[in-house]
């Protein structure tokens, strides 16, 4: 994988490109100001422009000249880095974008917040491309709001010549839990996902966690913190390939790359199962150009369209049809396409509104422990 | 001769305006509304209710907060510790340096700020990691040091470890200094440039040796220097933000970290206001004190 979404210029991951741009008060007030003007422009019609909001390296090299050669519109791409920017952006309305790529759980937190235009499936027939394991997602049942594109699922990244022979960190235990790899262990420093995982280790759902359960991960972690080395903000492959840590929680994209490059590196979903992610077209309410926005989904679903973009930015993806066309190294490749028992153990989290706060408490503790 | 504003009142209140009104829409009325947002609630997804309410001071005032404001407070004044102790000398080296010498000098002090802060600050990752510049030096030396003991038929060293520099609060406190210095050197050159060099000559002709010259003579006169220096350097490490993210380990968060997370993780706005009204407030008081030690100097050097 030579570009992901999660890997940034100067190694930095998504999060930490925000980050450097000074942009930690996003949104404190002027979150929708830089949008403004791009929302005024139509006159009448839709034109021939679109307002495509989209994560950085995101998409294929030549995919917007072949969209205008197909349909005579123009896109306009902007980055966003976090889940929490888009939303951020989103909530003061208005923003003028027509696209915008919201993560699962975002994608409910979006359509739960009225944020988001329903999709017209009869203008979307390249949803027939589409596998349909993706289709009928608890997140979005029967694809309301939203489109798949790309899913990733997290697990353990690992340097196979530092494990003991024959070893293979198949439980989350290793992270969690045990002093195996004290000092050269690093987590994600999202709260949420910690939490979750956590969870998942100690026999429970993703979803659904009361107190009791999150009062037990936050002592267990709390517990674990002299054996972690670092909380990353998912450039935890970079880390690995750097030697500064043995083992990490990463992304299956993130560790396909690192190896892609490095083959001492590999990537195992645990067996206590794990958490999946999934990003997704969506058009947000008030968008100026919603004909033009179903075009483009449409076409981004469409089979060589979409081969074309995976070729770039080398994602698992939701694409059946796409898949099919793409090379062997891509397709049999068992960290990007994990086999089904695996995936079988894994869930997405489902966006609980009353829990982003406790998971946040919870981190800030661990973190001041 | 000296001319006293109320002289041209026009000419005035046409230089002030657009300053003012800058600073009143771009800096006041923001402000405010995240004043307000700290004595609100969260309605719903997107909504925020003002009511009045102390909950979130209440909250940010448990000891899970206030121990983290304690220990950001104790890193920026390490910070700035380390900033004076370094700064200083850097400083007057300067000043005593040939004239044609200073201006390419202080070119060199501001050089960081040509590059942007997150590039520097990953640059300062590429030397402290494991298999870092630092480690590659030390481990090189360390078998080479090892080879030579071997030769001259001592033990030699041992495997090699590296040195843990990153991901702790060692390198946030390294990258603070690293990234502040300037902001002390600055002031403190403008203060001692100006120092009158005949009080130096006169305390060492009248006995003083250099160190003692340097304490009660150079260090005193640089005081406003020195002190808004501190300030200069305390306020910005006192609500870093990137540092510790990008160099902290398990432990380094701070409360601009915190801040950051209430804001965008945990959607919860009017908690992340209260926090930075907090931190605000304790700037207040910094400077304050600054004032009062400002006032009180200035009254002993009237005595």
């Amino acid at each position: 994988m030579s570009s992901s979404r999660h890997m940034k210029s100067f190694g930095a991951s998504r999060r930490s490109l925000l980050q450097g741009l000074g942009a930690a008060a996003v949104g404190i007030s002027f979150g929708g100001l830089s949008a403004c003007s791009q929302g005024a422009s139509t006159s009448g019609g839709e034109g021939n422009k679109l307002n495509f909001y989209n994560w950085a390296d995101y998409i294929g090299e030549t995919t917007f000249a072949d969209f205008k050669k197909s349909s005579g519109i123009d896109v306009n791409m902007s980055i966003f880095a976090t889940n929490d920017e888009l939303f951020a952006k989103m909530k003061t309305g208005n923003s003028g974008y027509d696209i915008i790529v919201p993560s699962n759980d975002f994608v409910e937190r979006l359509s739960q917040a009225d944020l988001l235009l329903p999709l017209d499936h009869t203008r979307l027939p390249n949803l027939k491309n589409i596998d349909p394991a993706f289709m009928d997602v608890a997140y979005d049942p029967g694809r309301k709001w939203s489109a798949p594109y790309t899913w990733l699922v997290l697990g353990i990244g690992y340097r196979k010549s530092k494990m003991p022979a024959g070893f293979k960190p198949d439980s989350w235990k290793y992270l969690f839990d045990s002093d195996q790899f004290k000092g050269r262990i690093a987590l994600l420093s999202e709260a949420g996902d910690m939490i979750r995982l956590g969870a998942k280790y100690l026999g429970h759902s993703v979803n659904g966690l009361d107190q009791a359960t999150i009062d037990k991960v936050t002592a267990m972690l709390i517990k674990q913190k002299p054996n972690i080395k670092a909380f990353h903000s998912d450039d935890g492959d970079k880390m690995l390939r750097a030697g500064d840590i043995d083992i990490v929680l990463e992304y299956n994209g993130d560790i396909a790359q690192a190896k892609a490059e490095d083959d001492d590196i590999d990537f195992i979903i645990p067996k206590e199962g794990s958490q999946l992610n999934s990003d997704n077209w969506c058009i947000p309410k008030g968008s100026p150009r919603p004909d033009n926005a179903h075009k483009f989904i449409n076409y981004m679903m469409d089979a060589q369209a979409s081969k074309h973009i995976f070729e770039t930015i080398l994602y698992p993806t939701t694409n059946a049809a796409a898949k099919a066309l793409m090379p062997d190294s891509y397709k049999n490749n068992p960290i990007i396409f994990p086999a089904a028992d695996e995936l079988a153990r894994c869930e997405y989290a489902a966006f609980d509104a009353s829990k982003a706060q406790v998971y946040e408490d919870a981190m800030t503790k661990i973190k001041a422990a | 001769m000296e001319q006293s504003w109320r002289q041209a009142k026009g000419l005035f209140a046409a230089l002030m305006s657009a300053p003012l009104v800058w600073l009143v829409f771009f800096f006041f009325v923001p402000m405010a509304i995240v004043w307000l947002y700290s004595f609100g609630e969260n309605r719903g997804l997107i909504d925020i209710a003002f009511t009045g309410t102390w909950s979130n001071y209440a909250k940010a005032l448990e000891p899970l907060y206030l121990g983290i404001f304690v220990k950001s407070l104790w890193v920026a004044a390490l910070t700035t510790f380390l900033c004076v102790v370094i700064g200083f000398p850097v400083a007057l080296a300067i000043t005593f340096s040939p004239d044609k010498w200073k201006p390419w000098l202080l070119l060199l002090v501001m050089l960081p700020f040509w590059t942007n802060l997150l590039i520097r600050t990953y640059a300062l990752i590429a030397v402290l990691r494991s298999e870092g510049y630092v480690n590659q030096t030390y481990r090189f030396l360390w078998e080479h040091a090892s080879g030579l003991m071997t030769l001259i038929g001592l033990q030699p060293l041992g495997t090699f470890q590296p040195l843990e520099l990153l991901y702790n609060n060692f390198a946030v406190v390294l990258g603070l200094v690293y990234v502040h210095l300037p902001f002390m050197i600055l002031p403190l050159y403008s203060t001692l440039d100006r120092l009158d060099r005949s009080l130096l000559e006169a305390s060492l002709d009248l006995g003083a040796g250099h160190i003692r010259t340097m304490f009660s003579i150079v260090i005193p006169l640089a005081g406003a220097g020195i002190a808004s220096g501190v300030l200069i350097t305390f306020i910005p490490a006192l609500g870093a933000y990137l540092t510790p993210d990008l160099l902290g380990g398990t432990d380094s968060q701070m409360i601009a970290n915190v801040i950051e997370s209430q804001f965008k993780r945990a959607n919860n706005w009017p908690f992340g206001a209260a926090l930075c009204f907090i931190l605000v407030y304790l700037t207040f008081i910094g400077i304050a004190i600054q004032g009062l030690l400002d006032s009180s100097a200035k009254k002993r050097g009237m005595a």
